[in-house]
């Protein structure tokens, strides 16, 4: 870790103003906003991140921790902990892919940390990225290369991917909220604005060091879903190397509006596969107004995986995320409330 | 009574043998007061940070240094330009030296492996020297290097005539094999893998004139003190190696590595102390590691069973200088009764570092694709697989005739089979389902040989009749505290509470490394040969003319209760009896010589010992026998009938390993082996990036263990077993025999819920899609 300085700041509006600056990219920008800490200070040790300094904005908490369930609408501040989203009474009555997304994730120790605004921001596992002995890494040091695309990447993205990165999106969380259609509050300079969630984050492309589409200074202040009744038939599904504490090598968030065996409508998100967290509106046009079988729900999957392309270590990935997939939907269907 | 070498049963009167009692210095450990070497509190002290190579295979052509220096508070960067020379070369551990391996890191500009220190910078704080550390530029030369096998599966050689190679072979396993009516052929292979032990590789070094004070967690005290004495060119007893606690060691803290002798020249450089804890990064090449292996297996049967030709031949990485060889043929040719059998054992070169032990380092691979063989003989034969095993068991070893000491493999086996419900199983791949869950269930051998080294101990009655044993042996999370204490209790009668004990000191009288599983056994008979001669001092000034039971026979007196205690109900107690003896403690210094000792380890065995030197009596060549412990292992497994996750949540394992000293923390290793042995068929493995010989997976993060939900049911189950050959105490070492059958039993038990044979390992779920 490298000398910083450090700044509490009381305000959303101060937060911003210290967080204007120039850069790049948002996430490699030389001022850094901590709330939680646990992507942060980790990459601050590996010498991966290097910011000069570091915006406290955990005295926000008071303002931007609240989880409001008011008619049948959600609103999640950004700094409300993993841990009590999870196990908020209605968020896992009526939001269960919320609930089961955080639960599946991280330890209890982080969760207790990890604030949402910062987990939907939290960086790639890629281990090319991670230390900063290799020497390419276009997301760490744009134009040096990848060596991801020809080296160990069992767990790298197959979907979302462009010859400059393959980096994988780790979050869970965020798959729940495109599952729910969720929006995304933004403070910034010019002022509050707020996005679709599925907008927040953009494909490496040429550009994998650009990793959202928040510009300098802004900061996440909180979640909101426009809530339906059938969303209670929705659910995270997390394929994983262990039971716990783990990453997923493939995930499933699936809410589904099933009236007599037919798919009025349907969100498909996946994680564990793709460079963003990913929603495949393909899947869902397969299984809307059809009713939902097994054989649907595999066309669903193929769906869903046309256009994934796997490299090396990670060519099975496709087939898992097809598995995945038709068992989180088989399973969605058969949930019972 | 007195003390019977050949006794079965209860050896002493105190009661203590086989009793469960709690760990003595678990209150220690969970409270935090334990003190770790690098928890030892000390002024002054200066912080080491390492710099590795991040190339494989080449040259460092220049460092540049200017903005690392400038980080403020930095003291010192040692490089080669300033190290060249300093440090002399000891052989290789595993060729009877100190080191850990032969690459001499700084000694030139050159690089042998990724992660190879190439700096050490020191400052006023850890954090600063972090800093600097990243600050370091180094420009290399790079060539391209080699990472591992070239093929992905090698061709075998011919295992020509028997007699000229040290290879275990008899008769002519290729003509039997050709003739045999059910044949298996197949290759397996084991990951690179790291021991992770949690306590980091750390090395404190503190001068206090020419005197050079080492805390260091090691394995082995006395090799350390000696190979750094040696690397420094000074007296061995200059040296003292202070290693109370160690927080996992399973062969990685065995032998001498290189940050050592930099950070006692950086101490002295700076005339201050110098403390290094590297980092889990870094401890992935500082250190030894278990080498990836590849084996080809034949397997020739009669239709009813009964081996009639065995082969196998192993394939492994080392390093370029070093040759160290897993060589697991020692055991799998003597497993199982079969007139022909062929082995041999090929090491090829990569610019790697130097692999080494790593819990049961020869059996884990090597049993892994005996027993995988002869999971899929069973198959083959439509046989129940602990059948075959009994078909083939034997009391002898197949090659020389000569017998085991002891050898209740089947008998685990049963008591299994028994626990585990395997009864009930259906043999048909894919039969047993719970919901969408495949369940399969598989079994395997364990074993491990006992080994036995020369020990020394001492032990002290105190004038207030507590008891307190010295050794420079080690508690590497063993239980060894325990079990010593439970020897001296066993042997004095005096209540475990009255008895502490001292390891881990280089000062103490000289003790084995931990490893090969030989520690229990080593030195609970040198501190049952001290207690013996204190009884005998006690017993003589009792019955002599001016003692209490003066007259009595001498082999009548018995101790317990902290008392001496003749038939008659008279008694003196130990506090007495000793203080009839003189002012003062009274002790008694033994020097243990296994039974089994070969004449020229009765020889220079002490004297070895003395110089740290690695010695030790195989359970392989055991004179006119050879000793093995046993144990049977039974895992249930499930797989994801869509998504091939596979998670095993039950394990049983049976165990005959003779007179279990120490019930609690025995039981404790066995579980942590069968644990250790899910994690390695499952989960673990050190991945390479084959074009730079670079680990990319090298932290706790990315290397898969298992975490608590991955483990449910795990039942340990002692075989009883009596066993004096072994050493006069009969103990079977089994720190390393719990993990040495898991791998196969999961992948055999992988096969029944799947009918897929996964030969590789580990087992993950694309195996599985």
């Amino acid at each position: 870790m490298r000398p910083f300085s450090y700044q509490r700041v009381d305000s959303v509006s101060a937060a911003v103003q210290a967080g204007r600056i120039d850069a790049n990219g948002h996430l490699d920008a030389p001022v850094q906003f901590l709330a939680g800490g646990t992507t942060l200070l980790d990459l601050m040790k590996l010498d991966v991140m290097r910011p000069q300094r570091i915006v406290d904005i955990n005295p926000l908490e008071t303002s931007l921790s609240d989880i409001a369930v008011e008619s049948g609408d959600v609103r999640l501040g950004a700094l409300a902990r993993m841990s009590d989203v999870a196990d908020h009474p209605a968020i896992r009555k009526d939001f269960p892919v919320i609930a089961q997304s955080l639960k599946l994730a991280a330890s209890a120790q982080l969760r207790n940390m990890a604030s949402l605004g910062g987990n939907v921001l939290q960086r790639t596992r890629c281990t090319y990225f991670r230390d900063v002995s290799w020497a390419s890494c276009n997301k760490r040091i744009p134009g040096s290369g990848c060596a991801a695309l020809e080296g160990v990447n069992r767990k790298h993205a197959v979907l979302g991917t462009s010859e400059n990165c393959i980096a994988t999106y780790p979050g869970d969380f965020a798959q729940a909220l495109l599952a729910l259609d969720a929006t995304v509050d933004i403070a910034g300079v010019q002022g509050d604005r707020t996005i679709a969630f599925r907008d927040l984050h953009v494909k490496p492309g040429e550009t994998p060091h650009v990793e959202t589409t928040l510009l300098p200074g802004e900061i996440i202040t909180a979640f909101r879903i426009a809530g339906e009744p059938w969303m209670k038939r929705s659910l995270y599904l997390k394929i994983r190397d262990r039971e716990s504490y783990e990453f997923a090598i493939a995930s499933a968030a699936v809410a589904l509006d099933l009236q007599d065996g037919i798919v009025r409508q349907v969100r498909i998100a996946i994680g564990g596969m793709a460079t963003v967290p990913w929603r495949s509106e393909e899947a869902e046009a397969v299984l809307t107004g059809k009713p939902l079988d097994e054989e649907r729900a595999r066309q669903a999957a193929q769906a869903a995986f046309a256009a994934a392309r796997g490299r090396g270590e990670n060519a099975f990935k496709p087939e898992l995320g097809r598995e995945t997939l038709v068992r989180a939907l088989l399973e969605a269907a058969t949930l019972e409330f | 009574m007195t003390i019977s070498e050949s006794q079965v049963g209860p050896i002493s009167e105190g009661g203590m043998f086989g009793k469960p009692v709690p760990r003595i210095d678990g209150r220690l450990k969970v409270t935090g007061a334990a003190c770790y070497p690098s928890d030892t509190p000390m002024e002054d002290t200066a912080h080491a940070y390492l710099v590795t190579s991040a190339i494989a295979r080449g040259k460092i052509k220049a460092f540049h240094l200017e903005d690392a220096k400038a980080v403020d508070g930095v003291l010192d960067i040692l490089t080669w330009e300033n190290m060249k020379g300093k440090v002399r070369s000891v052989r290789f551990f595993a060729g009877g030296g100190y080191a850990s391996s032969t690459i001499m890191p700084m000694s030139s500009s050159k690089i042998w492996h990724a992660g190879q220190i190439i700096a050490v910078v020191i400052a006023e704080s850890f954090e600063a020297a972090r800093e600097a550390a990243y600050k370091v530029g180094v420009d290399y030369a790079v060539n391209k290097p080699k990472a591992g096998f070239d093929e992905s599966r090698p061709q075998p050689r011919p295992m020509t005539n028997p007699l000229t190679r040290s290879d275990p072979a008899t008769g002519d396993a290729e003509k039997a094999f050709a003739a045999a009516p059910v044949k298996i052929e197949a290759y397996y292979s084991t990951p690179t893998q790291h021991h992770n032990a949690i306590e980091l590789f750390s090395t404190t070094c503190v001068w206090s004139g020419d005197q050079l004070t080492i805390y260091e967690p090691s394995q082995y005290v006395h090799g350390l003190k000696n190979g750094v004495a040696r690397q420094l060119g000074i007296k061995p007893d200059k040296v003292r190696i202070i290693s109370p606690f160690v927080g996992g060691g399973f062969g990685g803290k065995a032998a001498l590595t290189a940050r050592t002798a930099f950070i006692a020249l950086a101490a002295q450089r700076l005339n201050r102390p110098v403390k290094l804890v590297a980092t889990r990064k870094q401890a992935y090449t500082v250190s030894n590691f278990r080498a990836e292996t590849q084996h080809l297996i034949k397997l020739g049967a009669e239709s009813n069973g009964q081996l009639t030709s065995l082969s196998h031949e192993g394939w492994e990485v080392s390093s370029r200088p070093d040759e160290y060889k897993v060589a697991g043929t020692e055991t799998t040719a003597v497993l199982y009764a079969c007139p022909n059998i062929a082995t041999r054992v090929n090491v090829i070169h990569a610019d790697r570092s130097t692999p080494g032990f790593m819990r049961s380092p020869a059996e884990v691979p090597y049993i892994f694709a005996i027993e995988s063989a002869m999971d899929e003989l069973a198959v083959a034969l439509h046989m129940d697989p602990v059948e075959l095993r009994r078909i083939n068991d034997t009391q002898i070893n197949p090659i020389t005739d000569a017998p085991y000491s002891s050898r209740a493999l089947m008998t685990c086996y049963d008591t299994a089979a028994k626990a585990f419900g395997w009864a009930s199983r259906n043999p048909v791949p894919g039969s047993m389902t719970d919901g969408d869950w495949l369940i399969g269930w598989g079994c395997a051998t364990s074993c491990y040989p006992t080994n036995v080294a020369p020990a020394e101990a001492k032990v002290t009655l105190a004038p207030n009749g507590s008891v307190r044993v010295q050794s420079a042996g080690h508690d590497i999370g063993t239980g060894a505290y325990t079990a010593l204490a439970i020897t001296a209790a066993e042997f004095l009668g005096v209540p475990l509470e009255r008895v502490s004990v001292e390891l881990g000191d280089s000062t103490l009288p000289p003790a084995p490394v931990a490893g090969g599983s030989n520690a229990t056994a080593s030195i609970c008979n040198a501190v049952a040969d001290a207690c013996k001669e204190l009884r005998h001092r006690l017993v003589t000034a009792a019955v002599a003319s001016n003692g209490p039971m003066h007259g009595l026979d001498r082999d009548m007196i018995t101790f317990s209760d902290g008392q001496l205690r003749a038939p008659d109900g008279q008694s003196e107690t130990l506090m007495a009896a000793s203080a009839r003896l003189g002012f003062g403690p009274i002790e008694a210094h033994a020097k243990y010589m296994p039974e089994i000792a070969s004449k020229t380890i009765k020889l220079v065995g002490n004297a070895m010992l003395g110089k740290g030197l690695p010695i030790m009596a195989s359970g392989t060549s055991a004179g006119d026998h050879i000793q093995y412990a046993f144990g049977a292992e039974f895992v249930e497994v499930r797989v994801h009938r869509r998504t091939r996750e596979i998670r095993a949540p039950r394990i049983v394992g049976a165990f005959a390993a003779g007179r279990i000293i120490s019930p609690t923390t025995a039981r404790s290793q066995l579980m942590g082996g069968l644990i250790w042995g899910i994690s390695a068929a499952l989960h673990e493995a050190t991945e390479m990036d084959h074009r730079f010989a670079r680990y990319v997976n090298d932290d706790l993060a990315e290397y898969m263990v298992p975490v608590n939900a991955d483990i449910q049911d795990v039942e340990v189950i002692f075989v009883p077993e009596d066993d004096t050959k072994v050493n006069a105490l009969g103990i079977k070492g089994l720190g390393e025999l719990g993990n040495v059958g898991t791998n196969a039993a999961v992948a055999n038990a992988v096969y029944h819920a799947t009918g897929q044979r996964i030969r590789d390992l580990p087992i993950r779920l694309e195996n599985l899609l």
